[in-house]
């Protein structure tokens, strides 16, 4: 039999795990198990699945961005006011935030600057303009956004094909796509990037560009499932997202990250936090059970990537 | 002269001189004495997780501590609770802080060492178990401080508040440990090359152990003065120490990608992190505008900093 890729062993993890999951899930709400049911359980995926893509490309660069979550929050405030009230002015404030991302990431290369840092003082300046743009929870969602995140397509409910959909592009643009590769050796060797004749800047910026272009779909996706919007809205997705992608078989450095991994990574928490509530674990736990589900897959991944090893000596 | 400038400490208390000269000007020297106290007293809360924030991040790319908010609302919530408003428990209310540090700090190492989970991932799922220990002790009870402690934490001592002259004396041992220990140049050692550190018979593994436990110790003692300070411990008192302690610890002049650290620059970051939003209040900008104000001026103190270092 042929050996499974390394690659793939390490994709097999968090799909293992969001199947558990969900098999536990179904074993304990067996009504769960029909198309409003998933459709229940994996709405809030699209917006997610979203985020960690977008915490996974900046990561992708050997970066971390802490204000994920703010952003996010942001462009969820804008979306629910000015994408419906002046959607052409909406979507230029919405473009001139990608654009900040990306010279905020060729300043980060140019100045050597460290990206945790940064980004935990954009965390500041999302969330003042968040809070500027709406300062009250409220707004409404515009209504093709509305439209398109309350469809209902036949056999699969929206939030698990929309996150397949999203996987599916995310791992084109960053895995096969030459951009991809040239991102992705940005993390891994930047100097022998840069000796290939291509410019680390340029790589750098256009990665925080396709990040926040992700992270702008997040919110706008989320305004249109929550059909209103505050400026801490989206706080936690900050660590989610950071969670997610490590939980898909990513890692902080060297460029080693997986698209579809990272989309199952979220999935995965999202689906724990329904878990733990038809477990009826009391709220006071229901954090810290998150957290020990976090540290339960993580070793797991220690004794698959021993397993892996063992296999490979003999 | 010269290698004073040179020092990347100085410019964090240039930065914090200069706003708080400018946060005087407006208010025309009325509060001037005030404005000191109060600076030099939130300042010491962030020193003192700054300084065991600093010494995890000399460890080297990928070391951070996240479960340091959950810590200082967990201890603070315990150990109020234990205390109970009574003089006599304050001795074994501190114990008992400091066993919530030493008893997160060991969890978060095994997390890391045994599960090989990143430090960051590691104090992050940490933190969610400490958190909600938090909650489930606290259940929306606010336990007044011991009268003692109360009176300890917000007094002052030759005009100076009492909580910036423990954080002072844990700064001046920090920095001896730092710079004139053998475990403080292992920590460095290991920050600029761990493989290097480790072909020179450094006990790699001790010094982090030792580095996460005291980290999460100073936390939880930061826990315990903060409760007593603003009279009870609150689910939420810790939230704003995450970004706190890495920003100051930046801000200071230390190295994020480790090896190189710098003590007395946490209090020039720290005081003008807090002076920076004192400034804003008093200029009376809005909620929003202020917290941009304090984002661009946390890039712009980077930015500045980072051009005066030597090309790497």
């Amino acid at each position: 039999m042929k050996r499974p890729s390394p690659e793939a062993l390490r994709l097999a993890l968090p799909v293992l795990a969001l199947v558990a999951l969900l098999i536990s899930v179904f074993v304990m709400r067996p009504n769960v198990m029909s198309y409003n049911g998933m459709h229940l359980l994996f709405k809030l995926g699209i917006p997610i699945a979203l985020a960690t893509l977008a915490q996974m490309i900046i990561m992708s660069v050997n970066d971390l961005d802490l204000s994920m979550g703010s952003f996010v929050s942001f462009v969820a405030c804008v979306a629910a006011t000015w994408l419906v009230d002046a959607p052409l002015i909406g979507a230029a404030m919405l473009l001139a935030a990608i654009a900040a991302y990306a010279a905020l990431g060729m300043m980060i290369c140019y100045r050597g600057l460290p990206s945790i840092v940064v980004t935990l003082g954009m965390s500041f300046v999302w969330a003042g303009l968040a809070v500027l743009v709406l300062p009250t929870p409220g707004g409404t969602a515009p209504v093709w956004v509305k439209a398109v995140m309350s469809a209902r397509p036949t056999m699969v409910p929206i939030g698990i094909a929309g996150s397949a959909v999203i996987a599916v592009v995310a791992h084109f643009i960053i895995m096969r796509s030459s951009f991809g590769v040239l991102i992705r050796g940005v993390g891994g060797n930047e100097r022998s990037v840069a000796r290939a004749g291509w410019s680390v800047l340029w790589a750098r910026g256009a990665a925080y560009a396709t990040a926040a272009a992700f992270a702008v779909a997040s919110g706008i996706t989320l305004v249109g499932l929550m059909t209103s919007a505050d400026a801490n809205i989206a706080l936690r997705y900050t660590l989610l997202s950071i969670a997610g992608v490590i939980l898909g078989g990513g890692e902080f450095t060297g460029g080693r990250v997986s698209a579809v991994g990272a989309v199952f990574g979220a999935l995965t928490l999202l689906l724990a936090g329904s878990f733990l509530t038809f477990l009826k674990v009391p709220s006071d736990w229901q954090i810290g059970a998150q957290g020990m589900i976090l540290i339960v897959i993580l070793a797991l991944r220690v004794l698959l990537e021993r397993f892996e090893k063992k296999g490979r000596r003999t | 002269m010269k290698a004073l400038l040179r020092k990347p400490w100085l410019w964090s208390f240039v930065a914090a001189t200069l706003v708080w000269l400018a946060t005087i000007l407006a208010t025309g020297g009325a509060s001037t004495i005030g404005l000191t106290q109060a600076a030099l007293t939130f300042a010491a809360f962030s020193v003192i997780v700054g300084t065991g924030q600093m010494f995890v991040i000399t460890l080297g790319p990928g070391n951070i501590d996240l479960a340091i908010p959950a810590t200082i609302t967990l201890s603070g919530t315990v150990s109020l609770k234990y205390m109970n408003t009574s003089d006599a428990l304050i001795l074994p209310g501190i114990g008992i802080a400091i066993g919530i540090g030493l008893a997160i700090g060991v969890l978060n190492y095994a997390l890391i060492k045994a599960l090989r989970i990143p430090p960051i991932i590691a104090t992050l799922a940490m933190s969610f178990v400490i958190q909600s220990a938090a909650i489930a002790t606290n259940r929306g009870l606010r336990i007044k401080p011991p009268p003692a402690m109360a009176e300890f934490s917000t007094g002052l001592t030759l005009g100076i508040p009492n909580v910036a002259l423990l954080a002072a004396a844990i700064t001046v041992v920090a920095w001896f440990i730092l710079n004139r220990t053998v475990y403080g140049r292992w920590i460095s050692a290991i920050g600029q090359s761990r493989p290097a550190a480790r072909m020179a018979g450094i006990p790699v593994d001790g010094a982090r152990f030792a580095t996460y436990v005291l980290c999460a110790v100073l936390a939880a003692v930061c826990g315990f003065l903060l409760a007593c300070f603003s009279g009870g411990a609150a689910l939420n008192m810790g939230s704003e120490y995450l970004l706190i302690s890495i920003a100051v610890v930046v801000i200071g002049g230390t190295s994020v990608a480790g090896g190189n650290s710098n003590v007395p620059g946490i209090w020039g970051a720290s005081l003008f992190m807090f002076l920076v939003v004192s400034m804003l209040n008093t200029y009376g900008f809005e909620a929003g505008y202020r917290l941009i104000s304090t984002g661009v001026i946390i890039i712009g103190v980077i930015l500045l900093a980072s051009g005066r270092r030597p090309a790497q």
